[in-house]
């Protein structure tokens, strides 16, 4: 055969055509829940809640304007009285007679979110690239005890040290604070950050910074100038995958913060409307806080299985 | 060097195992001390968040200690209360709702993302974009995700509902899937196998393009037929990487916390009340600090001899 090497083992055009139209059906199934929650958060309340459910409907503002404001119930001769309304959420509140008393506390929360995630992305990378350099090249005994002692702290069950870290929080003080939930999810991601990286610096060539510390270089001149520029875009794909860690995360959360530094997750199922959850708000609340992660997925495309397997498997 | 009697710390170790020579030719900082900085914050960070809470957790677990009573006296009780743990009917249900778990998640993952993997392997056209849009669910924040599920699945209104409605003709309103206790079980095995499949399909994907064209080319010669090849070449060369994704899975269930504990919370009654949500019942809501922590011991005993056996694997597979 004269063609390319692997023209043997190349699938036929039927089988092609017939495992392309089955993984769209299932992306495309995959993809309902998703869609679904993006439209209910364009949906009017009762429409949210219509049977059989409405895939098309008159969107409204409802959703992101019951999210970000609370609204309360006026007699009609106050609100005869306003002058007219004038943004958005305001006129979306005039319809069911109410006005805008004020701002929610769902932007707090989300600013909160923003912090932490980032925050903790810092340190835990900052501390990663440090100590995995160190694991890559020098001769560090009982580097594999080490290694493993790093990762199986990332394999606790979260409720079981959310136990002892509520009580010695709350002794110094660090409950509830952004301070102390970037300190834990540092704990938590470094593991992630130092296994991932040794991974990318041990790709990066000794003779680079043997070059460089022949030409005179100290060796912190040399990881500086030498080792961080060529393992950037190791450390991004790390620092995604913290973020995306600090982001998602919901058990340390929901028990360790209540109100000051209280991310979005433990906040989302506690929008509340008139009787019961207030769905569109809640979908409002989801689709924003999901929007971000899907960006980052696909950024990550091509570092995405060595981040998930602790740098186990790679491409 | 003469030894010295005082216990070597790591990064001492490190810099007196550097060579002499590459020793002299550095200026300003030795390794040994850069070793010793660039280590020792991960490892103090990690002795105060993990190490040291864990060793309170284990002194806890002896005492009678009551979180939301500190000034109350504290009483040594041996090992009465993991005695209590492993006796109580509770835990043992809790151990069987994960189970039940476990097990039917990893199966549906496995051959579901296994296929997937085969599928995406015939390389057609798009798979690249295909496959990144497959993989969003396992990306999002398991938490949110069992919290938007609750609305997929009320009963009249929600999507699921009425799409097993249109499929089977069994009536939207007749059958909740969180309110039951039948289908509870069900209901967090069908919400995280959506989520997970992709993670299983990825690492199955690395496994398939792993295996080198030329076995199959000679299979071809020896005229195997394509289904001898998919049992002799594919599934044998694809193991490892099916095996880690089951560890890998397998862990991470076994702590399962935040989807479950916003889609069912446990109930109803006890019937989804798998080992963590009955942790923290017994933690944040009993207050019963010495028990529970009793119970997170042997969780994480039982979760290190998971994670040892997952660092074998992985070691496997890497050094193939």
């Amino acid at each position: 055969m004269t063609t390319l090497a692997h023209s043997v083992v190349e699938p036929s055009g039927r089988s092609k055509s017939i495992a392309g139209t089955l993984i769209v059906v299932y992306a495309v199934l995959s993809m309902v829940p998703l869609v679904w929650i993006f439209l209910t958060a364009f949906k009017s309340p009762p429409d949210s809640i219509a049977y059989p459910p409405k895939v098309i409907f008159q969107p409204t503002m409802d959703g992101y304007c019951s999210l970000f404001t609370t609204i309360s119930r006026q007699t009609p001769e106050y609100i005869a009285s306003l002058p007219p309304a004038t943004g958005v959420c305001d006129k979306v509140a005039r319809a069911r007679s109410m006005v805008v008393a004020g701002p929610s506390n769902f932007l707090p929360r989300f600013v909160n979110s923003l912090v932490i995630a980032f925050g903790s992305t810092a340190l835990s990378v900052l501390l990663g690239v440090m100590a995995a350099y160190a694991f890559s090249r020098f001769p560090v005994p009982g580097k594999d005890d080490l290694l493993f002692f790093i990762l199986s702290t990332r394999m606790m069950p979260p409720i079981a040290v959310a136990i002892p870290v509520y009580l010695m929080y709350r002794w110094l003080g660090l409950s509830d604070t952004r301070s102390g939930m970037i300190l834990l999810y540092t704990a938590v991601n470094v593991s992630l950050s130092v296994w991932l990286l040794k991974g990318f610096i041990d790709e990066i060539p000794r003779e680079y910074e043997e070059a460089a510390l022949v030409d005179g270089y100290t060796r912190l001149q040399a990881f500086r100038k030498i080792v961080l520029p060529q393992a950037l875009t190791g450390i991004v794909a790390t620092a995604i995958f913290c973020l995306i860690f600090a982001w998602n995360e919901y058990a340390f959360a929901v028990l360790l913060t209540s109100g000051q530094a209280q991310t979005t997750p433990p906040f989302i199922p506690f929008i509340i409307g008139e009787g019961g959850q207030d769905w569109p708000a809640v979908a409002a609340a989801t689709t924003l806080f999901l929007v971000p992660i899907l960006g980052f997925t696909v950024l990550l495309r091509k570092n995405l299985l060595r981040g998930i397997t602790f740098g186990a498997v790679r491409k | 060097m003469s030894e010295s009697i005082v216990p070597l710390t790591v990064a001492e170790h490190a810099a007196r195992a550097t060579p002499d020579a590459v020793a002299r030719r550095i200026r300003g900082l030795s390794d040994r001390a850069i070793a010793w900085l660039f280590i020792s914050p991960t490892i103090f960070l990690l002795l105060a968040i993990n190490i040291f809470p864990l060793v309170w957790t284990i002194r806890l677990s002896f005492t009678n200690f009551r979180a939301n009573r500190p000034n109350a006296k504290i009483l040594g009780l041996g090992i009465a209360n993991y005695v209590s743990v492993l006796n109580d009917p509770d835990v043992w249900a809790a151990m069987q709702s994960t189970a039940h778990f476990l097990f039917w998640t990893i199966l549906l993952q496995t051959f579901l993302g296994f296929a997937l993997a085969w599928l995406v392997d015939r390389r057609f056209r798009g798979h690249g974009f295909w496959t990144t849009v497959i993989l969003v669910p396992m990306m999002l924040s398991p938490a949110v995700v069992g919290n938007f599920w609750t609305f997929l699945y009320q009963p009249q209104i929600g999507l699921w509902n009425y799409a097993v409605q249109f499929l089977t003709g069994i009536p939207a309103a007749s059958f909740s899937m969180i309110g039951s206790v039948k289908l509870a079980p069900w209901a967090i095995v069908v919400v995280d196998t959506w989520m997970w499949t992709p993670y299983v399909m990825l690492i199955c994907l690395a496994g398939l393009r792993s295996i080198p064209g030329y076995i199959y080319e000679a299979a071809e010669v020896d005229r195997a037929s394509p289904w001898r090849k998919f049992w002799t070449i594919t599934v044998p060369m694809a193991l490892p990487f099916i095996m880690l994704a089951v560890l890998f899975r397998g862990i991470e269930n076994f702590k399962m916390f935040d989807m479950v504990n916003l889609l069912t919370n446990g109930g109803p009654g006890s019937t989804t009340e798998v080992a963590s949500i009955t942790l923290k019942r017994e933690a944040f809501e009993k207050w019963r600090t010495g028990y529970s922590s009793a119970f997170a011991i042997i969780l994480f005993v039982t979760v290190f001899g998971l994670a040892n056996i997952y660092v074998k694997a992985l070691n496997r597979v890497k050094n193939r």
